[in-house]
């Protein structure tokens, strides 16, 4: 669809293309996203994204430590969402050397990823609303993060860098009590949520702004390897906790909202209703929730892998044993073997690709990012569009450069 | 699952109802302005959880010596490698203690990865968080500046007693 609508040969215009860097210190850019943008009058004829300006090459410092030390790394690609990453690369590394998680530390797993996911597409409605000019959006969304990133606090001691994945479990308990406060943040997010829902969905600024604004097919969509909420938009229903359950995802009831039009106002409403479905999941994970039961497995097969509990490593000769053993050489990975391990992450499937080395360290580590993948669809969205609706479709596509350059 | 994308009315198409529900919302966070959740740092602070991930800092025993065996094991485990020790001999006990000790600032990322592995509890995540400097040659914490910073009372009461352990 061109969208240049004087007749320049007709009129006499002596026009030429021009080409402009959007980035990579623009602010609409979510990041230092560099897109060399070819310009016929204000429409565009071509837009190439230029990454690696984050580059700090994480899957390689991944490839020189112990598997236990990478997960701090990992905080470090998707910072919107640290904790999904956390945990993504706890539960690769328990695919590669089989082992099995309680029954608690998966429920306190799955609320942990849902409240990764609100608190990253919450960060998104604030920045998308802000790059088109929805400046009030921003303020009630970051309300509603800020009460999340509290319970990070309460839970992992650190409110945005958590590291709270650990191989065969979760870093530390909760605190007792904290269930109900998540309910009742919960409940306030449902608020903040249908707060913005009443400002933006029937606002014909809104609508304008984003309505055919950087379409995409189905068929292209699946072609590029678009993952999460943009693929969704563009109608095809595909959802890695549906398709391939992990963590016990296929006893919740939830749905996966498919938009149909594949442009950004589709993505921002898959994505509005992807939260609601996220707290139902917050929901029914807490009715499971035992705060009795194990965080650890207590069969004596599955202890080289964690570290033992600390007042037993203070008092008990074996534990301290076990401490320098497990930080040292555990958990131990069968050499050449490979796996592939993939969440629904806030943007899209995330994917671990680990090759064990028969020690504790991974012989190769590669991270599938899906803002990497999710990126490289935007020259097809925005061709032909206008300057203007390259910053709303970049918005609408939550890419986040740390998770693509990694 | 398909989201439905709502019909706007001809009335809703002259961009006022819009504006008007936008100053309406706006409006209704008038009273709520009691509740904020902004805080006038650095005057007012806010209330950190006890398991807040600080600065680290070296824990001193009772007999008035520091508590570190100087085992490596937090040296180790520190992903940006951020601690050096040199051990040497001691008549004490624990016959080894650290003769240098440093965690450099600027690379640390408080993970809480050395807690978590030290056992003897000698190393310690602090509820401390103010660290700027203008020379990163300041940022590099010698071992007798961990023990004051170790000294210094948290500002949570109830911070030096060991925290519950996960089951």
């Amino acid at each position: 669809m061109n969208r240049t609508t004087v007749d320049r040969e007709r009129l006499g215009l002596n026009t030429e293309l021009v080409t402009v860097n959007m980035g990579p210190q623009h602010p609409a850019t979510h990041g230092v996203l560099r897109i060399v943008l070819t310009l016929d009058g204000e429409v565009v004829v071509s837009a190439r994204p230029d990454v690696g300006y984050l580059h700090r090459g994480i899957e390689k410092i991944c490839e020189t430590m112990t598997l236990h030390q990478a997960i701090p790394y990992t905080d470090r690609m998707d910072y919107l969402a640290p904790v999904v990453n956390n945990l993504g690369l706890a539960m690769a590394v328990e695919k590669l050397v089989d082992f099995q998680i309680t029954e608690k530390c998966r429920v306190m797993r799955v609320v942990c990823m849902e409240l990764g996911r609100l608190s990253s597409h919450l960060l998104w409605l604030a920045t998308a609303g802000l790059d088109i000019g929805a400046g009030t959006v921003y303020f009630y969304a970051f309300t509603g993060r800020e009460r999340i990133m509290d319970l990070f606090e309460r839970m992992s001691g650190a409110r945005f860098t958590v590291s709270y994945g650990r191989i065969g479990g979760l870093a530390r308990d909760w605190e007792a009590g904290i269930e109900r406060d998540i309910l009742k943040v919960m409940d306030l997010t449902k608020d903040a949520i249908s707060e913005v829902d009443k400002l933006l969905t029937r606002n014909k600024i809104w609508c304008d702004r984003n309505q055919n604004v950087g379409p995409i097919s189905a068929e292209d969509a699946i072609d590029l390897g678009l993952s999460g909420p943009n693929l969704r938009a563009a109608g095809v229903e595909w959802d890695i906790r549906k398709a391939y359950p992990y963590l016990g995802y296929d006893r919740y009831d939830f749905e996966i909202p498919v938009g149909e039009h594949g442009d950004c106002y589709d993505r921002y409403l898959v994505r509005m209703e992807e939260m609601r479905q996220s707290i139902r999941i917050v929901e029914q994970a807490l009715k499971e929730y035992d705060p009795s039961g194990p965080l650890f497995p207590t069969d004596p097969a599955s202890q080289k892998v964690f570290l033992p509990r600390k007042d037993r490593v203070l008092t008990k000769m074996e534990e301290l044993i076990h401490q320098f053993i497990v930080a040292t050489e555990g958990p131990k990975t069968e050499r050449g073997k490979e796996i592939y391990f993939s969440i629904e992450a806030t943007k899209g499937e995330l994917g671990f690709y680990l090759v064990g080395s028969g020690t504790n360290v991974a012989h190769r580590c590669h991270f599938r990012s899906p803002c990497f993948v999710n990126l490289q669809a935007l020259p097809v969205m925005v061709e032909g569009q206008m300057v203007a609706d390259v910053v709303a479709t970049v918005a609408s596509l939550d890419p986040v450069l740390g998770e693509v350059d990694r | 699952m398909k989201v439905t994308r709502p019909k706007l009315s001809w009335w809703e198409r002259t961009y006022f109802p819009a504006i008007l529900k936008g100053l309406a919302i706006t409006l209704s966070h008038i009273p709520k302005i009691k509740k904020r959740v902004t805080l006038e740092y650095p005057e007012v602070r806010w209330a950190l959880p006890p398991q807040y991930r600080g600065a680290p800092i070296l824990l001193t025993g009772l007999d008035g010596n520091e508590k570190c065996t100087s085992c490596k094991l937090c040296e180790f485990i520190c992903p940006p490698r951020a601690i050096r020790i040199v051990a040497e001999e001691t008549s004490l006990e624990k016959e080894k203690r650290p003769k240098e000790f440093d965690i450099d600032m600027g690379l640390c990322i408080f993970c809480g990865y050395c807690q978590e592995v030290c056992p003897v509890e000698a190393i310690w995540l602090k509820d401390e968080y103010e660290m700027a400097d203008y020379d990163r040659t300041n940022l590099i914490f010698n071992k007798e500046q961990l023990l004051a910073r170790g000294r210094k009372p948290p500002y949570l009461p109830g911070r030096e007693k060991p925290l519950e352990e996960p089951k």
